[in-house]
């Protein structure tokens, strides 16, 4: 990215291995007998490995505690640090500027209850609590933040990622609002499904040591069979029963948390399909990566395979023949059960290529990722029009540009998700069956 | 001539025009939402799932969980040491009084005004929570006195009720599910966000101690020390006999309200447009007033609960997020949905019970195979699957009428 | 007798035929006191016209049937008129004086026109007291504010339970009072519906398809329930298929089809009308129309049991 302006922020939950472990080793978890303070350095291109941070014992005023000695820590690989204790009270937190990059520079705390002298932090440490511990924001930025770069190329750059993100974003969609239209079902673990792409392309590269490409074909078939599999095992049967739509979509909201849940098992933090910086290529002011560029093509390519599918083959007609009306296209012939077959496999199939691309080219996946994740397609498929296939595409398209897009217009990167959600409530005021929904279908 | 009312060879484009208005009503028709829940397990459609004996099984071993359950407490709480299951029993009798669990039970009544009597799909209950903790903690550092603090973080709540509840309630049900998910996770963004970190404390939050102070100063328990059976706490303070007094306090005070509520003709009111939006149009109700009244109500609640959550501890909005409102679902059909008792032993078998799973893998399966960590991952994963199965096989949870299963909506 | 501006006793059938007898045997033929008054009434689904009605007056005080073959529009018309669907603009229909072109469908029916609906909408796992006790207007307990202080609605509440309780006797569902409306039989609903929409003091009574999957001897006592209303001063529009009944009970007959009017008369007269008999050849004219065995309540009510599922899997 061409622009460097951060500051930085933050940590999400932090949960790993067991008690007493050391701080420089492994991140330590909170407990009855101990506390944690952890924290992520991050400039927002680069996470800082070998940072100190001095942490100190202060007592109520903010003097250091008699006897008490500071100590220090070091961040890793992955620029973060944690600090445990066993003795509750109020720590002073700060960075040690020596240590910090050429170029990167501590800021004073925003917070005013926080701030502490110099660029320091002051926390009260409580034992037990949140099992991730307890999370310490430690202000950082370039130096340079606003050297090298302009609105519009900033402009510019923010654009290409927001296209990449609303094709990876719709080709996930695209099968959220199939089975929605074919079955009435809002599936709540389908974001769950981008993780298990993203997780199982970072299991056949990095421990199978597959090749990344033909990994993310076999992901993508995996995941199919996936889809094939739970149509199959849980929701024909279900339907079969006869369960009501509501009962089925709080179905998928256990499996969405069993599911994040087995992904925590394998890997509790950020995972990233391939290590190392990928090349990439200038093209005027908008860098991008080669493996952004073929997973943008991989996606146009296949979202424009179902457009055909779905306007010029049989069984394309046969489905949206189901989502239009299932009964009717029942009675004229059409095996509905087949149809929702095949729709649960290819958009499982999807959802996973989706996700191992956008573990790779984006930011990586969690084990949570899921549900940022799940909010933008809910926002997408609902501003498209819920059920239609090429509603959920222009939707995709449009709020993976307002999402990137939406900072180079002054808002604060924090809330670039929330400015999709806002979209998507505004819209439903004006015009309640999304854009190229029928106003029929919303009753 | 003779005309007859046979109607099935007539698929003009017309007729199906017509019927596809009258089955589903013109506006929204959630009808089928809670009422589908508490219903269905009967299985008249597709044949049960389970024959009847293995369905009378699952009844016997979920009793035997259930006195297991009891009996490891009790024998914890008097104190006779066995071991490992002990130390579980002391974990599940601490979790079971926690003021957290009675928090999440005074959520779960809210939620059980949305989804149990009126059929509200509100997947954002731990929004109208954390909205109610910031307005409330927020105020008290400001200096606000605790009355008002407390209005003030209903207040909150209420007008994201309102906000959410225009554009969705007259929309079928599942656009409510959307809008609140969606909004509960933009008021954490916004809680985290660093941009109003002088008020919010962005991730970090805001500590307890800032805004705990006006509670603890209303206790007239003394301080020290005091212990019952297994169970020790200081009289007042964070972790203190107080905060459980309290919070459980408003857990039987929203009971008692949710009990008049539910028997009166308002009630009658919500459970009829659970049942059928339009039956209850057709009478001349105003069925968005009435759904509206409920959301913000549930919400209320649900500020109320999100104040309960951050006394003992602090505002932190990653723990105020959707996990909380999926634990809220899942103890509220625990318990049963529609009941006035479900929701609080819903919420803390809900707790305990993931102790219980949580303590019985770690101790009894090989560090090798699953450390301490992973047997807490494993607990989630059992409550993610036990939903599912819960949904599936018994929908009317623990307290519901069994009355209810025998057709289908 | 509400109302009325003639002074005819409608409850004797010479009235109503002498009333009647002046009015012409054609679409949108002006009645001597209407109760509801439509004018240019459209709805369009998709490229279809479902509805397309110039003018009709229903008259007060008796009962009109409403007929048509399937696909006729009658439905989406009674949706249209009691406010749960939205007609294209420039329609306006008046009721009882009182424009509610513009209104909700609560409104309309707080107005004093009640609807039953095609597919019956009882309250499954409510108790059949509690179905009829939601008919009740202006109940101080259903206010939030007033509803947990039982002591403001307790003894409204307690006239309403005796209301409904001589309702139920009058339809004979008194002793099912206290089973959930979702055990009662396909007939019994309908009966419900009915008592539940009286609850409300209607002026006007809507019926969609009272008749429709209800056994032989349940027919005879809602016809009689039918007429009763009409005998205490309600007026009455239903649709029906059964053209017996409407034969035995109707003192009017408007017959619809493609959306539009296209006969009216008293119903010895219009079903001999040409517009009628096309009609409905036009619709069923590989149908046999003799097969009385459709109209055995066990077939009847598994092709509703069809219907009612898939309107569900679509909803």
């Amino acid at each position: 990215m061409g622009l460097r302006w951060l500051a930085l922020l933050f940590v999400g939950l932090i949960l790993a291995v067991p008690t007493a472990a050391h701080a420089e080793d492994e991140p330590c978890r909170a407990s009855a007998e101990q506390g944690c303070l952890t924290g992520t350095l991050d400039t927002g291109e680069e996470k800082l490995e070998g940072v100190d941070v001095l942490i100190t014992p202060v007592d109520d005023k903010g003097a250091p505690k008699v006897g008490a000695e500071p100590t220090t820590v070091t961040t890793d690989e992955t620029g973060r640090w944690s600090f445990p204790f066993t003795e509750a009270g109020r720590y002073q937190v700060e960075i040690v500027e020596d240590s910090l990059p050429d170029g990167v520079e501590a800021l004073p705390s925003e917070n005013k209850l926080l701030k502490g002298p110099g660029n320091s932090v002051v926390v009260n440490g409580q034992l037990g609590g949140l099992a991730s511990g307890q999370p310490v924001i430690l202000g950082i930025r370039s130096e340079d933040y606003q050297a090298d770069s302009s609105d519009w190329d900033y402009f510019l750059q923010s654009s290409v990622n927001g296209l990449r993100l609303g094709l990876l974003l719709a080709l996930a969609s695209i099968g959220l609002s199939l089975i929605y239209g074919t079955t009435g079902l809002s599936n709540f673990a389908h974001a769950e499904l981008l993780t298990m792409g993203g997780f199982t392309g970072y299991i056949l590269v990095q421990n199978v040591g597959l090749p990344l490409w033909p990994a993310v074909a076999l992901v993508t078939v995996i995941c199919g069979a996936f889809g094939w599999v739970q149509d199959r095992g849980l929701w024909q049967p279900l339907r079969r029963r006869g369960l009501g739509i509501i009962q089925l979509m709080i179905v998928t909201i256990g499996m969405s948390l069993a599911l994040q849940y087995v992904f925590q098992l394998i890997d509790t933090e950020t995972i990233r399909v391939v290590t190392g910086i990928p090349e990439s290529v200038d093209i005027g002011p908008v860098g991008i990566t080669y493996q952004s560029i073929i997973a943008m093509v991989i996606a146009t390519v296949l979202l424009i395979a179902v457009g055909f599918v779905l306007l010029r083959t049989r069984i394309g007609q046969a489905t949206r023949a189901v989502a239009d009306n299932p009964a009717l296209a029942a009675a004229s012939g059409i095996d509905v059960d087949r149809v929702i077959r095949l729709v649960w496999t290819v958009a499982a199939a999807f959802a996973g290529l989706a996700g191992v691309l956008y573990a790779l080219v984006v930011n990586g996946v969690k084990w949570d990722s899921g549900l940022q994740i799940l909010l933008l397609l809910f926002a997408a498929v609902t501003l498209g029009g819920l059920g239609t296939a090429f509603g959920a595409l222009l939707g995709s398209l449009i709020i993976g540009y307002v999402v990137e897009v939406s900072p180079v217009f002054g808002m604060p990167s924090d809330f670039k998700y929330a400015t999709a959600l806002v979209i998507l409530i505004l819209l439903l005021l004006v015009r309640p069956q999304g854009l190229l929904g029928r106003p029929e279908r919303i009753g | 001539m003779v005309f007859n009312r046979k109607k099935t060879e007539t698929d003009t484009p017309a007729a199906v025009a017509e019927d596809e208005v009258a089955a589903q009503g013109v506006t929204a028709d959630i009808s089928e939402t809670a009422a589908a829940v508490t219903a269905a397990a009967g299985g008249e459609a597709g044949g049960p799932l389970l024959s009847s004996r293995t369905r009378e099984m699952f009844g016997y071993v979920a009793w035997g969980l259930g006195a297991l359950i009891v009996l490891i407490m009790l024998l914890a709480f008097v104190g006779v040491d066995l071991g490992w299951p002990t130390r579980v029993g002391d974990n599940m009798l601490d979790q079971a009084l926690d003021p957290q669990t009675a928090a999440v039970a005074v959520a779960v009544i809210g939620l059980n005004i949305h989804f149990g009597y009126t059929g509200l799909l509100n997947m954002g209950q731990a929004g109208f929570m954390l909205l109610g903790a910031y307005g409330f903690a927020i105020s008290i550092v400001e200096g606000v006195p605790l009355l008002f603090a407390v209005v003030i973080g209903l207040l909150a709540s209420a007008l994201f009720a309102v906000v959410l509840g225009v554009p969705t309630l007259k929309l079928r049900g599942d656009y409510l599910a959307i809008v609140t998910i969606s909004a509960a996770e933009i008021v954490r963004y916004v809680g985290r966000a660093t941009t109003f970190n002088e008020h919010t404390g962005g991730p970090q939050g805001i500590e307890g101690q800032d805004f705990r102070g006006p509670v603890t100063d209303l206790s007239f328990f003394g301080t020290g020390n005091f212990d019952i059976g297994s169970l020790d706490y200081i009289l007042t303070g964070a972790n203190s006999w107080w905060m459980r007094a309290v919070a459980w306090a408003v857990v039987l005070l929203s009971v008692g309200v949710v009990y008049l509520l539910v028997r009166s003709p308002w009630g009658r009111l919500l459970r009829g447009v659970r049942e059928d939006e339009d039956a209850i149009r057709s009478l001349g109700k105003n069925v968005f007033a009435i759904k509206m009244q409920a959301l913000v109500l549930g919400g209320l609640f649900g500020a109320v609960a999100g104040m309960l959550f951050v006394l003992p501890s602090s505002v932190v909005p990653d723990s105020m997020g959707r996990t909380l409102t999926f634990y809220c679902w899942t103890a509220l059909l625990l318990g049963g949905a529609a009941t006035v008792f479900g929701p609080v032993l819903g919420s803390i078998l809900f707790f305990v019970v993931r102790i219980l799973v949580t303590g019985i893998a770690d101790n009894t399966v090989p560090d090798s195979v699953l450390n301490t960590q992973q047997a807490g991952q494993f607990g989630w994963i059992v409550i993610g699957v036990s939903l599912m199965l819960l949904v599936i096989f018994r929908p009317q949870g623990v307290l519901g009428d069994k009355r209810e299963l025998r057709f289908n909506a | 007798m509400p109302e009325s501006t003639t002074n005819l006793d409608l409850s004797q059938k010479s009235a109503r035929v002498e009333l009647m007898s002046g009015v012409a045997e054609e679409p949108g033929s002006a009645k001597p006191d209407p109760m509801l008054t439509v004018d240019n009434i459209t709805r369009h689904f998709g490229g279809i016209t479902a509805v397309d009605v110039t003018h009709l007056e229903v008259q007060r005080g008796i009962i009109t049937a409403l007929i048509g073959p399937n696909g006729a529009g009658k439905t989406t018309f009674f949706n249209l008129i009691t406010g749960f669907d939205k007609p294209s603009p420039g329609a306006s229909w008046t009721f009882d004086g009182q424009g509610i072109s513009k209104t909700s469908a609560s409104r309309v029916a707080r107005a004093g026109m009640v609807r039953t609906f095609q597919l019956t909408k009882a309250l499954n796992r409510m108790t059949v007291l509690d179905n009829m006790m939601l008919g009740a207007p202006g109940q101080r307990g259903e206010r939030l504010l007033s509803s947990w202080l039982q002591p403001l609605w307790s003894r409204q509440e307690k006239d309403i339970e005796d209301k409904a309780l001589s309702l139920l006797e009058r339809f004979k569902l008194l002793e099912k009072k206290d089973d959930f409306a979702g055990s009662l039989s396909g007939g019994q609903r309908k009966l419900l519906e009915m008592a539940r929409a009286l609850m409300t003091d209607p002026k006007m009574i809507m019926l969609d398809e009272p008749m429709a999957g209800v056994n032989p001897a349940l027919t005879q006592s809602l016809l009689g329930h039918v007429e009763s209303l009409r005998d205490e001063g309600m007026t009455v529009l239903f649709v029906e298929h059964d053209m017996h009944v409407v034969r035995h009970i109707s003192d009017w007959v408007v017959v619809m089809a493609e959306g539009k009017v296209v006969a009216e008369g008293t119903a010895k007269n219009v079903m001999a009308q040409q517009a009628v008999v096309d009609a409905y050849l036009g619709a069923h004219h590989d149908t046999d129309l003799g097969d009385d065995a459709l109209l055995e309540d066990e077939n009847f009510a598994a092709i509703e049991a069809e219907a009612q599922q898939e309107s569900e899997g679509r909803s």
